[in-house]
């Protein structure tokens, strides 16, 4: 199963390393990681996304918590959370298709960031499946380039990681 | 006052305690070598290759439970000291390792003797770190002892710039440190602790099985309170000798691979299984779906990411193993319930049809020395209380198979990584740390030429280690898998070109011994120990075919050994 984990991390040089590192040597899957600093600049969060059983979760989990620079976590998928991911992508807008795309970017609620006569850079937020379904509507055969932040997420309601 | 990196360096290890550092000096680390001679209370004991100063240092730490300390320079000198470094991770031994780096200005331009060392341990390390300002070295020392110690023990490493190491600080050395970040735990739970004993009561077919944990953790004397108050069976793993004494009635040897066959039978038959600070390690359970076929299992150990990683639990408990002992040892004490003893007289005459076997009986008449009569012999001779070291290899399990020990830190090997070339430059440590005791380095002809050079520095710090050199003329233990798994073809297992080892042991400044007949050996043996105060090299010359009984083939149950 999917696994969005919520990371605190010292925000110190290796930090990152180790917890790809961990992920390369124990044969673990990563779908995606992003990790940027908090408003308490000592502390970087991390969202990991991973797939595997109950038992390889929970050994991920364990031997993440055993990594000096992990200050806390948590398994988001285990309550109700929020998800969203942010894309960039080029495409060719010339000629015809150019209405058609501005169309398909207000249904899934997109903007267009930059514009010249042949390119638009569309910018689209919202859960990795939206992103896809974006990406299948417009088409391949358009898409010059596509960059995605990977996966943030945040819990509901009250609960919160923090130190 | 203000004091240089170096200097700092040198000061954090008297501060810390520290009594000998195990090293190499090399560029970038000069700074740091001149700050020691300036000085007497750290001593330096200089190896002949960094692989033999970290294993020196485990050694030290394996039988004294205090930090092995560790020097080298960059590049060379630090990957040298990889092998020791991952030795001791796989064996959770505390060990802080300081590393020369080159100029914080030229880290990252491929300078000379640059290697990223904080990289290249990672995965082998508790923890490490890069010290780029003089003002942190204190502190991150401290960490640096703090982390290896404390918890579940292993390696960590300090990499030093030489640049650092010139820049001068405040100096201040904290008392203590937390690490917001860090919290090993100590006590167990005491609801699950209940658990357990409430389970470990109900036993028809109990079964102890303990591990490294024990010793590590100090607690051979709670687990041999609580094994006898109960009356139940008990086995050690390959780490975990000495944590019960072996010549106690209620223990049925090592198990695992090579263990006896009543201490893996009486695991796969047991119903109850008493894990404590063991890991379920592959050469232990054997094929996982086979082991403990009808047992429920309770599980302490230290590390929470040990438990149900190999072996799913019925009851973990994550604990420091001497705190979570005492805590079971009261409540089993406090409770009205007993262990049953019509079922528990059934299993013990169960297991004495099982021992009846005897499975680790060998042939005493034969003409050929018997690697398995040269450790008995060892055993006698020692009266069962030196400290052993050993090797990888079939010596390796002869050892742990023959050697009783009754005491914990006297049986000194690498069983995680399972690296040649430990034996010797452990035993060194081992010396160190005890001065007048006896140790003697149970090894084979291949492992002993791993670090052979460390000869040199027991010459040089008279250190009048015994070596056992069970010479088969072949790296023994490959030759028995290829023996029984590849139909005899024995590529490169090796007995060609091997040295004049008494006379090697004589060129190094030593006593050399040869001894080829079965009657020699022990008054070898006896004429070595009486030699106190000089290294002997006794190489027996032993049976090249002999192989390690009982075993367990690849993919087979407890219960599934070959017996002879
Ligand atoms: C550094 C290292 N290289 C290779 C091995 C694989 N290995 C395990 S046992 C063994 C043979 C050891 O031979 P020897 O030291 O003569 O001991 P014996 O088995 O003959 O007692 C080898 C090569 C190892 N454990 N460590």
């Amino acid at each position: 199963m999917r696994h969005i984990i919520s990371i605190l991390l010292e925000n110190e040089a290796g930090a990152l390393s180790r917890v790809a590192g961990l992920f390369s040597a124990r044969g673990y899957n990563i779908q995606s990681l992003t990790v940027a600093p908090t408003e308490d600049p000592s502390l970087s969060r991390m969202t990991l996304v991973t797939a595997g059983s109950d038992d390889i979760i929970e050994q991920i989990t364990k031997q993440l918590n055993k990594l000096v620079d992990v200050v806390k976590l948590v398994d988001l998928t285990e309550g109700p959370h929020i998800e969203r991911e942010m894309m960039l992508v080029k495409v060719n807008a010339a000629g015809e298709a150019r209405n058609e795309l501005k169309r398909l970017t207000d249904i899934f609620r997109g903007r267009i960031i930059d514009v010249t006569a042949t390119t638009y850079v569309i910018e689209l937020t919202g859960t990795g499946d939206k992103l896809d379904a974006f990406i299948e509507a417009v088409g391949t055969g358009v898409i010059m380039e596509a960059v995605r932040s990977g996966v943030s997420g945040i819990a509901r309601g009250e609960k919160s990681l923090h130190l | 006052m203000e004091l240089t990196g170096a200097d700092i360096v040198v000061r954090c290890l008297k501060d810390e305690g520290v009594e000998y550092v195990f090293g190499y000096p090399g560029g970038a680390v000069l700074h740091i070598y001149d700050a020691l001679y300036r000085q007497e209370d750290v001593k330096h004991i200089l190896v002949r290759h960094e692989q033999g100063a970290t294993h020196a240092a485990d050694g030290y730490a394996r039988s004294t439970g205090r930090p092995g300390v560790v020097l080298v320079t960059s590049g060379p000198g630090a990957t040298n000291a990889v092998t020791g470094i991952a030795t001791a991770y796989m064996d959770s031994i505390p060990m802080v390792v300081l590393t020369g780096q080159v100029p914080t200005a030229l880290i990252g331009n491929d300078a000379f003797q640059e290697v990223d060392n904080v990289g290249i341990t990672r995965p082998c390390v508790k923890h490490n770190f890069l010290v780029k300002d003089v003002k942190d070295l204190a502190e991150t020392i401290k960490k640096a002892f703090y982390i290896a110690a404390s918890g579940r023990p292993g390696p960590v490493l300090v990499d030093i710039p030489k640049d650092v190491t010139a820049n001068k600080a405040e100096y201040h050395y904290p008392e203590s440190v937390s690490i917001r970040s860090y919290n090993p735990v100590g006590k167990g739970h005491p609801g699950q602790i209940k658990k357990a004993v409430d389970l470990i009561l109900s036993a028809k077919r109990p079964m102890i099985y303990t591990g490294g944990g024990v010793v590590l953790g100090n607690a051979a004397e709670l687990l041999t309170e609580m094994t006898r108050l109960l009356g139940y069976p008990i086995t050690n793993t390959l780490m975990g000798l000495g944590g019960y004494p072996a010549t106690d009635k209620q223990f049925l040897g090592m198990l695992g691979m090579h263990g006896t066959y009543e201490a893996n039978m009486a695991m796969h038959h047991c119903d109850v299984l008493i894990a404590i600070g063991a890991r379920f390690d592959d050469r232990v359970t054997g094929n996982i779906e086979k082991f403990c076929p009808t047992a429920e299992i309770v599980h302490v150990d230290i590390d929470p990411a040990s438990i149900s990683k190999n072996v799913k639990v019925d009851v973990p408990i994550v604990g420091a193993v001497d705190s979570v002992l005492a805590d079971m040892i009261r409540l089993l004490r406090a409770v009205e319930r007993k262990p049953d003893k019509d079922a528990l007289a059934a299993w013990w005459q169960q297991i004495a049809e099982w021992r009846s076997i005897d499975c680790l009986k060998f042939d005493g008449t034969s003409d050929v020395i018997k690697p398995q009569f040269v450790v008995q012999k060892l055993y006698e001779v020692t009266g069962g209380d030196a400290y052993v070291t050993s090797d990888v290899g079939q010596h390796q399990m002869w050892a742990a198979q023959y050697y009783k020990f009754d005491k914990p830190r006297r049986w000194i090997n690498s069983g995680g990584l399972g690296t040649m070339g430990f034996g010797l430059p452990a035993a060194m440590g081992v010396q160190i740390a005890h001065p007048g005791a006896t140790v003697a380095c149970v090894t084979g002809e291949g492992s002993i030429q791993m670090c052979i050079q460390e000869l040199s520095t027991c010459l040089q710090y008279k250190l009048p280690v015994k070596i056992v050199n069970l010479n088969n003329r072949y790296l023994g233990m490959v030759r028995q898998w290829q023996e029984f798994f590849y139909q005899g073809r024995y590529a490169m297992s090796y007995m060609d070109s091997l040295p004049d080892f008494v006379k090697l042991a004589e060129a190094y400044g030593h006593v050399g011994m040869l001894i080829d007949k079965p009657g020699d050996v022990e008054g070898a043996l006896k004429e070595a120990m009486a030699l106190k105060d000089r290294l002997v090299f006794l190489d027996f010359i032993t049976d090249q075919n002999e192989n390690v009984y009982p075993m367990i083939p690849a993919g087979a149950g407890l219960n599934e050994m070959i017996l002879v």
